[in-house]
């Protein structure tokens, strides 16, 4: 069963959102993190978001999620309104709607086993613990976890585990939309190229659609339908994921991709000369 | 203790077990604890224990001393002084219980929501706390004690309201730090109601840090309890220690030692709270230290058993002036937690020329960084460093005492770390940061140093020398400061450098530029340089050499445009073929394994 056919409707649809941070204390700055952004999604694809620090691409991630409030715009989820979602609603749209955070570290509370980190989101949708306990030793399995992997800690895991772990967590409701914030940035080469494909391959047998977020081109181009680059809370260019990563037409983005030294050192020395030629 | 360690190889056990293992270690903990059950427990059995009533007066045994039937003797009244002491430590205990139930009841539920929601009940929150410190106490405590009796109730409420400021702050303080935590984020968009994370999340951080700072308020509170009743606010018709202390002082010149037995009372179980509270406190803090840090040795293997495998490229220190360094057969280990020494570096060796750039390639807890650290004798003491050899410009480094690696490190060697503002003090300004160590070591004058500094953020390419000669460490952004940092690591000459992950704090645009900053220095000062990596990118662009690192050792080590083009180590080729660069895009993939969205 290869997901959900692609409907006219996108699953997600961000229009014009804007966000703005007031300054902390009295008569402090405003602070314009996203400017008139629009993107959507559609069920089963990926979307990548490119952008370095500041650009806002994990603020739009975060309003996605209701952790940012949206100042205008608005965001819908499968033809509904979310932009600002009542507690309520938001805790019935936790069943579709999921994140993966980059810091496998602070990201699973130490106190907790793995088991009742990934049964808290089950058991909160009302489920048993019969129900849960059988979600659990699934989850495990589709990450590539051992079954007794349930009793033991967040430390005795490594990065690269861990990050499996928020997956798993992430997974346990079947969403239909995973917000993945710079979910491999953290983590070693190899694990990285690992986590990318069990990200593509839950993407294959479940359908769910991805907005991914990462300052690499190569990650995102690895795993991204689209893709769109952001700069200073605006989106500068967006498309196809093939185009956007190696004939990009935003001169920003031209910049971004000559400045990612390549693994082979006759191309990078090229590669330096174009990026030297373009400033 | 030998069944324990056993199953702890195997599955660390939970961090409440942890915990409790590390308070069971600390002697005065554990007396101080063993001292309060005691208390505890003869308080609360005192009507089954104490040797006589301890109303009962018989006048003719009035001030008796110590006998058989009067262990402690008699007081004033000719009542029994143990009898009374073990009655009254029920009114301290139970005196401490009402007023930290009291202000735990006013100040942790407050500083959880405080904390959690912020905004107008935090306003409102911490006003009405401000305000409570702020009242006179005594007054409130006699005001109270006028108007509703002397009873131990509604006195200890008082002075635990009174004292639930102190619980509501650190509370709150707590749950504001937690509350960043992006597990917090995480269980918000599972769907968890605010009740459950903060009862199930937040309330097991704060858990520790209250019971904590409980049981040294415990102790207060019998020393105010006992001051109430010793001033005679107090009940007279309930025995107590207070009680018995000021009856103490009324036959002072008849009896000087009744004093002893309720002061002991007192002042031993007060002592014995705070005391378990501190062995409390130190257990605690035993399980936080579980972060990633700069000195974990991540993970790696016990010394013995380890089986030697095709490693270790020897070095060629063959060339006329020999090479600027020679590192032969380093290793280095960290006491282990079971005896056994952890191994993090084994037989290393490398060499680095005058003006060549060797890479120091590997994923987490492959040794690179303890072997930069320990070529620089920057290693914790607890690290014990051996290698066959180590030289700097024919210096052996492996003799030298520390004085001398301070006089080494910046004029001989220098170092660029990873994140460029947690090495920039945050209080000094840039300038002073820079000049400080020129005028040690190049024994110059102030200006001659403020000129060399300036030249220096010049050639680093900084826009604004002076400005940014004038300005702290929160003025710049991480590109700039990783400027300065790198205009700091050569402001002394330096014939190595040591740059320990230069970009991997910084963006790709930002990157490009430190990495062409480094290659021009290195270049036009001819100097040596190791850069320790894990992003082969960087590796292409700017080494000349390279040595693969995994799991302490060296696997590999080649010229750079060889290690790419034929990698013979299998994890080499493992790490080339997980490079991302030149894979497929997603959708090209996609059709060519037949998948329809």
């Amino acid at each position: 069963m290869t997901g959900s056919t692609i409907g006219a409707a996108p699953l997600l649809q961000v229009s014009d959102v804007n966000v703005v941070y007031r300054g902390a204390g009295w008569r402090r700055p405003t602070f314009h993190a996203l400017h008139d952004v629009s993107l959507d999604i559609r069920a089963g694809e990926t979307l990548g978001l490119v952008g370095e620090s500041g650009s806002g691409k994990t603020t739009l991630g975060r309003a996605v999620l209701g952790l940012a409030d949206v100042s205008s715009g608005s965001v819908s989820f499968d033809g509904d309104d979310i932009t600002r979602a009542t507690r309520r609603t938001r805790r019935a749209l936790s069943r579709d709607i999921q994140v993966v955070f980059q810091d496998p570290y602070s990201s699973l509370n130490p106190a907790m086993t793995v088991a009742s980190i990934l049964a808290e989101p089950i058991t909160a949708h009302g489920a048993t613990r019969q129900e849960a306990a059988a979600r659990i030793a699934e989850l495990l399995d589709q990450i590539g976890l051992e079954p007794d992997a349930g009793r033991r800690y967040p430390r005795e895991f490594s990065g690269g585990q861990r990050q499996r772990i928020a997956i798993a967590r992430a997974l346990a409701l079947r969403p239909r939309l995973i917000v993945c914030d710079e979910p491999v940035s953290a983590l070693d080469l190899s694990t990285q190229a690992r986590i990318l494909d069990l990200l593509i391959d839950i993407q294959v047998t479940t359908g769910v659609a991805y907005l991914f977020i990462s300052h690499d081109l190569s990650v995102v181009r690895y795993i991204s339908h689209r893709v769109a680059v952001m700069l200073d809370g605006q989106i500068l260019e967006s498309g196809d994921g093939d185009k956007v990563t190696s004939t990009p037409e935003h001169p920003y983005t031209q910049r971004l991709l000559l400045a990612s030294p390549i693994p082979d050192p006759a191309r990078q020395a090229q590669r330096r000369h174009d990026y030297a030629n373009l400033a | 203790m030998t069944a324990t360690t056993a199953t702890h190889t195997i599955a660390p056990p939970p961090a409440s077990g942890r915990r409790l293992r590390a308070f069971l270690r600390n002697p005065m903990g554990v007396i101080a604890g063993l001292v309060l059950l005691l208390i505890v427990v003869a308080s609360i059995l005192a009507p089954w224990i104490a040797p006589h009533d301890p109303g009962l007066v018989v006048l003719a045994e009035s001030l008796a001393p110590p006998s058989l039937n009067h262990p402690l003797g008699t007081d004033g009244n000719g009542r029994d002084i143990l009898s009374r002491l073990l009655w009254g430590g029920r009114v301290s205990l139970a005196a401490g219980t009402i007023m930290v139930s009291a202000a735990i009841i006013c100040g942790v539920p407050g500083g959880l929501l405080a904390g959690y929601y912020s905004r107008w009940f935090d306003a409102v929150a911490s006003w009405v706390s401000n305000m409570l410190m702020s009242l006179p106490q005594i007054l409130i405590i006699i005001v109270v004690i006028a108007s509703l009796g002397s009873g131990l109730v509604p006195t200890m409420i008082t002075l635990g309201v009174l004292a639930s400021p102190d619980l509501f702050r650190l509370t709150r303080s707590a749950v504001i730090g937690v509350r960043q935590e992006l597990f917090i984020d995480a269980a918000k968009v599972s769907g968890l109601s605010d009740f459950r994370i903060i009862f199930r999340h937040i309330f097991s951080v704060i858990l520790g840090p209250v019971l904590v700072r409980s049981s040294f308020m415990f102790g207060m509170a019998i020393i105010a309890q006992s001051g109430l009743e010793f001033l005679g606010l107090g009940d007279p018709l309930r025995p107590s220690w207070g009680g018995e202390l000021s009856l103490a002082f009324q036959n002072f010149q008849r009896a000087p030692n009744l004093v002893i037995a309720p002061g002991v009372a007192i002042g031993l179980t007060v002592m014995a709270l705070v005391l378990f509270g501190a062995a409390l406190a130190d257990s605690l803090g035993a399980t936080r230290r579980t972060k990633k840090g700069n000195w974990t040795p991540a993970p790696s293997r016990p010394t013995d058993g380890a089986p030697h495998d095709d490693a270790a490229t020897g070095s060629s220190p063959d060339e006329p002036e020999g090479p600027l360094l020679v590192v032969e057969n380093l290793a280095v280990s960290y006491p282990g937690e079971d005896g056994k020494g952890v191994v993090v570096v084994e037989d290393v060796s490398l060499h680095v020329r005058r003006g060549e750039v060797l890479g120091l390639v590997g994923e987490s807890g492959s040794g690179k960084s303890q072997t930069s650290f320990a070529i620089l004798g920057l290693l914790p003491p607890e690290a014990s460093v051996s290698a066959r050899r180590l030289r700097l410009d024919g210096q052996s480094l492996e003799v030298l005492s520390e004085k001398v690696m301070e006089r080494l490190r910046g004029q001989k060697m220098a170092y660029v770390p990873q994140e460029p503002m947690s090495n920039l003090d945050p209080s000094f300004t840039v300038g002073y940061q820079l000049t400080t160590p020129m005028r040690h070591k190049l024994h110059i004058s102030r200006s001659e140093a403020k000129e060399r500094a300036l030249r220096l953020l010049e050639r680093v390419g900084i826009p604004d020398p002076a400005r940014t000669f004038a300005s702290y460490p929160h003025q710049l952004s991480g590109g700039m400061a990783q400027r300065v940092l790198i205009a700091g690591a050569v402001s002394c000459d330096p014939e190595l450098l040591i740059a320990d992950e230069p970009t991997t704090a910084v963006d790709v645009t930002v990157q490009v530029e430190v990495l062409a900053l480094l290659r021009d220095l290195q270049q036009e000062r001819n100097m040596g340089m190791i850069l320790v990596t894990h992003n082969l990118g960087v590796v292409a662009d700017i080494c000349d050499r390279v040595a693969v690192m995994r799991k302490g050792r060296i696997v590999e080590e080649k010229p750079v445009r060889e290690l790419f083009s034929n990698p013979e180590h299998e994890y080499t080729r493992m790490l080339l073929a997980s490079t991302l660069e030149d894979a497929l895009p997603r959708q090209q993939r996609d059709d060519e394994m037949g998948v329809t969205r």
